[in-house]
């Protein structure tokens, strides 16, 4: 039987790291990218496209993530397609963080005092030109502390990629504690690491909001 | 194998779906019970506690705050027993519910508590009410009715996060549809339906809590908009 050292167990959850990692990234870029068009599709004054905005972050905020991932996991499985458990966890967590995205990004766009959209326009800008150099610098200054914040919700969903058999960091602890028996050391040494990862995150999301809030701006 | 969708073959899982319905529920309600008193409990003691009680409820919320909560379930279910400190299944997830419920409203309200006008404790006290009743009636009650559409949220997140306690063979919903799908391989029509009583529950939950929150804020409704 293979011995392992508490260095093992470090080295071997620091490799699994990466992915958590890299998943995160992906899941943030992909949720970033599919959230700004969803944000301004509910921003259009077509009705079936706000109304589908509104379900569509609804159904993504009404259920659990694990459920998400499963019906993507086995729902493409069932169609005949079956994917990899990197593939559905990609796709389900950029559709989950984009649903909250949009949310997000909609309430900034909408606390920007209506009262400048009318200033704007007064001034002959059109709705481009309000958006572009109106609305939207400021719109973004009190978008990015909430984003930020997000980015932790979005690393802590990672781990549920372990249940479908996706290696990440909470997948590799329970591979080690099966190993190992050293539950305690492992789930531990886990904990620490999403700690290590979210935790200056969630300190710059704070010192983001005290800056707007000393600012005036909220 | 075509895409088709078979329901039917649900059917004579009903008593399973019921079961796990049921503890869900169940654990949901329990949970938002004891996280939220022990959230105000946490939330008072971290601004009139004494430094080394604020100083450990801190590293508490933020430790609970930036770990996934599967892994702070695993912890107590698998870690602490290393420990001796053994916990069956349904405590385990009772008490990870609990304290991660309790860390995300501890600091919402503490968010609350802090827009408390300074005056109004002290024309509280000059009015005759105790400590104790001047801080219930002025700042924790207050403080509740205008954090309330937040915390109606996180125990929500935490209700929906619970689908995770399968995992530690907790038999809840999720638990329910992992059992069903291994007996008559329609995994998409049992998570199709699952994820529907899921919406559902945090529906009725949202409107349970709103409803609540009409008769125990009645008097608040001028302050709060």
């Amino acid at each position: 039987m293979i011995e392992f050292t508490l260095w093992d167990i470090v080295r071997n959850l620091l490799l699994a790291a990466r992915w958590t990692v890299v998943l995160s990234l992906i899941a943030f870029v992909g949720g970033a990218t599919v959230g700004l068009v969803l944000t301004f599709m509910r921003l259009s004054s077509r009705r079936w496209l706000q109304r589908f905005t509104s379900l569509y972050v609804d159904l993504f905020q009404g259920t659990p993530l694990l459920m998400q991932l499963f019906l993507i996991f086995f729902g493409a499985a069932a169609m005949g397609h079956p994917i990899s458990a990197w593939w559905a966890a990609s796709i389900a967590l950029t559709l989950f963080t984009s649903a909250f995205l949009c949310d997000i990004w909609r309430g900034c766009l909408e606390a920007v005092a209506k009262g400048q959209w009318h200033a704007a326009r007064v001034l002959g800008m059109n709705y481009f030109q309000t958006m572009r150099h109106v609305i939207l610098p400021q719109a973004l200054q009190l978008s990015i502390p909430p984003t930020v914040g997000f980015s932790v919700q979005v690393i802590k969903g990672t781990a549920l990629a372990s249940i479908i058999g996706f290696v990440e960091l909470t997948k590799a602890g329970t591979m080690l504690n099966n190993a190992t028996f050293e539950p305690f050391t492992i789930f531990t040494l886990v904990a620490l690491f999403y700690f290590a990862l979210c935790y200056p995150l969630s300190c710059y999301a704070r010192h983001l909001e005290k800056k707007l809030y000393d600012a005036g701006l909220r | 194998m075509g895409p088709t969708l078979d329901f039917l073959t649900l059917l004579p899982y009903v008593s399973e779906l019921v079961k796990g319905l049921t503890t869900t529920v169940v654990l949901t309600v329990v949970t938002t019970l004891t996280g939220l008193g022990l959230a105000v409990a946490v939330a008072y003691l971290r601004v009139n506690g004494q430094p080394w009680m604020r100083w450990g409820l801190g590293g508490y919320v933020e430790v609970t705050r930036n770990t996934p909560f599967i892994v702070q379930l695993f912890f107590i279910f698998f870690g602490l027993p290393g420990l001796g400190i053994k916990i069956d299944a349904i405590t385990a997830a009772f008490i990870a519910m609990t304290l991660n419920l309790a860390a995300y409203s501890a600091e919402i309200l503490r968010a609350g508590i802090s827009a408390t006008a300074k005056g109004q404790l002290e024309a509280a006290r000059a009015l005759g009410m105790s400590t104790l009743q001047s801080y219930r009636h002025v700042v924790l009650v207050p403080a509740f009715a205008r954090v309330y559409p937040s915390l109606i949220s996180q125990a929500i997140i935490v209700m929906l996060g619970s689908a995770v306690v399968s995992q530690i063979s907790v038999f809840d919903l999720t638990y329910a549809a992992n059992f069903i799908q291994s007996r008559n391989f329609r995994s998409f029509e049992v998570y199709l339906l699952i994820t529907l009583v899921y919406l559902l529950l945090a529906f009725g939950m949202r409107r349970a809590f709103m409803l609540v929150g009409k008769r125990v804020f009645a008097y608040q409704q001028g302050e709060q908009r």
